[in-house]
């Protein structure tokens, strides 16, 4: 049976703070299924806090996070998430498939098709018996990625993923990223790499210091920003 | 120098002619020592990884009591065990005092702690990288669990190793509850503080030199399996 959809999803008014520190202040959007939504902007500026309260890892002091209809318990079973460092258990890289394969009551049987499958679009399949800790950077990436795929999930975010990575493998992380999204998968990822926001954004949320400065079309954010913020950031300056 | 030179020749001479009392008691420490350390890691496991990962109240003064358990003496294990299996306790109509079994319960009950102290450990600093994964994978309490002791496999086994180190090495309880008897509960350590009161050095020496090469060769064995498999697995 086919989940119902969690998308659009609507944030209003979200703020994050910890020992009296507003991390994120008054956060307000809608995006919907389609656009690749990129979050960008400098270190610091709260942008894995947004994605860590929208797939539900932490609890927002003030706000709401509302899926399409549905708890956000129920929403972050449709949604999966990527994160900097790629958390690989200490098995080998297809059992690291079957395992969340297994966690969604999939078969014995159709096991080891839906794994070899994920693994050949990622590319991985050569690599299936080994130990995943001793694949490079850039196949551990890839792995996390194809994990989290092989859940289906409607929505992915990814917090910074190809940041530790050199740029062959962040190529090939990317066109994965890319198949991904052509299979219907709405993508929300934190980059502060303006290059990579230019190849993948549809769509831009740009914050600064925990607030949302500029909520754009990728198009219209890059060639004509609204803020000085936006503006000195696009133009390769120090922004604090 | 001299008892030391008669020890190991003695040794070496019970050895090489697998004497067949020396056989016996080697074997029934090792099954006593095994089958105490199996049953203790199966309690054992589960109980320290729940410490570590799930939040209950009272967590803090459990972690405490499992540490503090490790240092419990083996004598008064081995009181309580008499006292809980003798003719007039709980348990007495078991008959089970003064047989193998008693040895290995008192055992079980020295070795829990310490896996369960080790376990603690290794799964809380697994879980502090794996948390935030699991649960975006939607992986309930028990499953993770599960998976963070599968996944510690092998620093696991260094805890479990302690725990046979301190399973074989122990006399007190098992005399008490084992009552030292011959061909039925003497094992390595109970021959070796009987053979010393009855003055039989040499043969005192050799059995202690004996079980240091047993142990040893477990350990050693551990290691190379666990080294390898780190190798292999990451």
């Amino acid at each position: 049976m086919t989940p119902a959809a969690i998308l659009p999803l609507v944030v209003h008014d979200l703020c994050y703070e910890i020992g009296g520190k507003h991390l994120l202040d008054g956060i307000s959007f809608r995006t919907a299924a389609g656009p690749r939504t990129v979050v960008l902007g400098p270190n610091g500026a709260g942008k894995s806090l947004l994605l860590r309260l929208c797939h539900g890892l932490l609890q927002p002091s003030a706000g709401t996070i509302a899926w399409a209809g549905t708890t956000p318990e129920t929403a972050r079973r449709c949604q999966a998430m990527v994160f900097q460092r790629p958390v690989l258990l200490r098995r080998s890289t297809a059992a690291n498939i079957t395992y969340v394969l297994r966690l969604q009551g999939i078969p014995r049987r159709q096991r080891r098709a839906r794994m070899m499958a994920v693994l050949e679009q990622a590319g991985l399949l050569p690599l299936a018996a080994q130990p995943a800790r001793v694949l490079s950077g850039g196949e551990q990436q890839r792995l996390a990625l194809a994990r989290a795929w092989a859940l289906k999930p409607q929505v992915l975010f990814l917090d910074e993923p190809t940041a530790s990575l050199d740029p062959a493998a962040t190529q090939a992380v990317e066109a994965f990223l890319d198949h991904i999204h052509r299979t219907g998968t709405k993508i929300i990822m934190t980059t502060h790499d303006l290059g990579q926001a230019r190849r993948l954004a549809d769509e831009i949320l740009f914050l600064h210091h925990g607030r949302l400065i500029e909520h754009a079309p990728a198009t219209a954010f890059f060639s004509n920003p609204q803020s000085k913020e936006a503006t000195t950031f696009l133009e390769g300056k120090l922004l604090w | 120098m001299d008892d030391l030179r008669a020890a190991f020749f003695t040794a070496l001479g019970l050895m090489v002619g697998l004497d067949r009392d020396l056989v016996a008691i080697v074997c029934l420490s090792l099954s006593v020592s095994l089958s105490a350390v199996g049953l203790a890691t199966v309690l054992a496991l589960p109980l320290g990884a729940a410490v570590a990962v799930w939040r209950f109240p009272g967590q803090a003064l459990v972690r405490i009591l499992l540490n503090a358990l490790m240092g419990l003496p083996p004598v008064v294990v081995g009181l309580m065990v008499y006292l809980l299996l003798s003719r007039a306790g709980p348990l007495g109509t078991l008959g089970l005092l003064f047989t193998p079994t008693a040895m290995v319960i008192a055992q079980c009950l020295l070795v829990t702690p310490i896996i369960a102290a080790f376990t603690r450990q290794t799964v809380a600093d697994l879980h502090e990288e794996y948390a935030e994964q699991l649960r975006s994978l939607g992986v309930g309490p028990w499953r993770t669990l599960w998976t963070l002791l599968w996944d510690g496999r092998f620093s696991l086994l260094t805890g479990i190793l302690a725990g046979f180190g301190r399973a074989s090495a122990e006399v007190g309880a098992v005399i008490m509850v084992g009552g030292n008897i011959h061909r039925v509960t003497r094992v390595v350590t109970t021959t070796i503080a009987l053979e010393t009161s009855k003055g039989n050095l040499p043969l005192a020496l050799a059995l202690g030199m004996i079980l240091m090469l047993l142990v040893l060769a477990v350990n050693t064995t551990a290691m190379v399996i666990q080294d390898a498999a780190r190798r292999v697995y990451g």
